[in-house]
């Protein structure tokens, strides 16, 4: 294995300090943006050699988002990052705020001096009160050293970043819905076109990014995007955090280039616990549409392989699930979440999710009727697509992924009311 | 009313925020009534509301729309937890009904001695350490087992 990019201080007993960042070559590539001048064009250059796509689950380009911004606007600018990971599987930016602050610092730092803005706000999940707390000391730590505040180590260039904690809302990890919530409301998505680069944070333009997105940057500027680009595989660049869930014997986040086959990945999480025969696998978190063991053994973890297969690399969350998993029981968890965090505004998710679930549950529950794979199918097709922000999406598509594969399973249930496993 | 200790930390987050956006502090002030009282009263809302300035109804929505804020009082010691995929995979059921035999009580409910509460969460994005709970919202335990609740709730029981 290669030396750690993004956990790159992952062998020290305190990986968070900023002294231990700056022994693995932190901030030197805020440094060199700033001593060598770099200019905005040739810093977006450098992140679109990268290949890097964003990492918070769309998989955008993140050097064309930055080119949205508006360029010689002299007004008030903002720069977010999304550290509300709330996705279930998902826990990969929890492991950079806790372990390497200091990257997501400098990746905000160069995105700020890059986009010219002098604010910015990081939205962490409120249940990772751990995190906030040293995402706290961490920008603390970095003012008093001068890579935050005013004039950046003597650049004449100012940012500062400030922690905002949510409190328990999925939807807020939709990026305007985010926004909404720093304004303090109610997370509700707002209608997109205009899009945050020209309507944002405080109706100011506003560019956001994904925690390990900014992770991201300060490798690719000191090493150069090729570099980093060429660790991957054409269309997905780069090295990516995995968080592997479920039923492995060794659950947790690991860094891998994209492109690595999910049987390594399974290997490097234990392999299946209990040595039990895999049964599926959701591989982008648990919006994306399951897919069976057998398919998942022949996939590589990169962007158009997923996607080739019919799911989605998402947040590159990896749920692993054995023989043992009743796949009714599976979707009736995840129709409720969605049920859960619909936050009301759109008609078909807010009713079109209710209906989801309790016909999951009534399927579990062995009362189940002939009609309702029919009826969820046609649901499904009545929701996605049709709301303002795509967790109407994400409601739909586990219902899909789970029909297309495991329908024999569902029918078991309605037509003898039990369980198959 | 609002504590002082409480206006000093609304006043720390307000400095975060441009001077005409009060309002963006009103998620970390409920927060910290919650820390203090252990649940947010609808005359809570309104202290808060006026101390930044804003509509009543405005905070109220806020404190409804999110899942953190406790509506009613709580435990003491409230754990929150996470039922969510990863979490069902590996046992949160198992903890939700041994935390209910062991405190006598059901998921949103507090014990007769207030000392515990017991809620349910949506993720809490920490999924490769399940199953777990938090404490208060604060303390995250993971990979729970048996042995561990117990370690866990005689550790609070002193406090």
């Amino acid at each position: 294995m290669n030396a750690p990019i993004l956990l790159n201080t992952s062998h020290f007993d305190q990986p968070w300090t900023l002294e231990n960042y700056l022994k693995v070559g932190g901030y030197q590539a805020l440094r060199k943006v700033i001593e060598n001048k770099m200019t905005a064009d040739e810093i977006i250059a450098e992140v679109k050699a990268s290949g890097l796509r964003g990492r918070g689950g769309a998989g955008f380009p993140t050097g064309l988002k930055w080119s949205f911004m508006p360029k010689n606007y002299n007004g008030v600018k903002y720069l977010v990052c999304n550290s509300d990971e709330g996705e279930p599987g998902t826990c990969k930016d929890r492991d950079i705020l806790r372990y390497n602050p200091h990257s997501l610092i400098e990746g905000m730092a160069i995105a700020a001096y890059t986009m010219q803005v002098q604010t910015g706000y990081n939205y962490v999940h409120g249940e990772i009160y751990e995190a906030y707390e040293r995402m706290e000391d961490a920008c603390e730590e970095a003012r008093k050293a001068g890579y935050l505040g005013n004039n950046i180590i003597g650049s004449g260039f100012s940012f500062d970043l400030h922690n905002h904690m949510g409190y328990g809302a999925y939807v807020c990890g939709e990026e305007t819905a985010l926004l909404e919530s720093i304004e303090g409301k109610k997370g509700q998505p707002r209608f997109k076109p205009p899009f945050p680069a020209n309507y944002g944070l405080y109706g100011k333009p506003t560019t956001i990014n994904n925690t390990e997105t900014f992770a991201s940057i300060p490798y690719i500027i000191r090493e150069g995007g090729k570099k980093f680009a060429d660790m991957g595989v054409p269309n997905s660049g780069g090295v990516k955090l995995f968080s592997i869930s479920g039923h492995v014997n060794n659950p947790g986040n690991f860094e891998v280039p994209l492109g690595t086959p999910f049987k390594k990945l399974l290997e490097m999480a234990g392999g299946v616990r209990n040595g039990n025969k895999l049964k599926a696998v959701i591989p982008g978190g648990s919006s994306m549409p399951v897919l069976p063991g057998e398919i998942m053994m022949d996939l590589n973890m990169d962007f158009d392989s997923i996607q080739k297969a019919g799911s989605y690399l998402g947040t590159g969350a990896v749920i692993v699930m054995d023989e043992t998993t009743c796949m009714v029981k599976a979707l009736e968890r995840l129709s409720y979440f969605y049920f859960e965090e619909s936050c009301g505004q759109c008609t078909p998710c807010r009713e079109g999710t209710g209906w989801l679930y309790r016909i999951v549950h009534r399927i579990e529950k062995g009362e189940g009727r002939p009609e309702d794979l029919d009826l969820l199918a046609d649901l499904c097709e009545n929701i996605a697509g049709r709301t303002i922000c795509a967790l109407g999406d994400a409601a739909a598509w586990p219902v899909q992924g789970f029909l297309k594969h495991f329908r024999s399973e569902f029918e078991y249930h309605i037509e003898h009311k039990r369980c198959l496993v | 009313m609002l504590s002082d200790q409480i206006k000093t930390r609304i006043d720390r987050e307000l400095a975060k925020y441009p001077a005409d956006q009060k309002q963006s502090a009103v998620m970390a002030a409920l927060r910290f009534v919650q820390d203090e009282k252990g649940w947010i009263s609808n005359d809570d809302m309104e202290d808060v509301a006026g101390y930044l300035g804003m509509p009543h109804m405005a905070v109220y929505e806020v404190a409804t729309f999110y899942h953190m804020y406790n509506l009613k009082p709580m435990g003491k010691h409230t754990l929150t937890v996470c039922t969510n995929i990863s979490c069902m995979l590996c046992g949160s059921s198992e903890v939700v009904d041994y935390l209910g035999k062991k405190l006598g009580i059901g998921l949103g409910e507090v014990t007769a001695d207030g000392k515990f509460g017991l809620r349910e969460g949506e993720c809490f994005g920490a999924c490769v350490d399940a199953p777990m709970f938090t404490i208060n919202n604060k303390r995250l335990c993971g990979k729970l087992t048996n042995a561990k609740i117990d370690e866990i709730l005689a550790e609070l029981d002193k406090q």
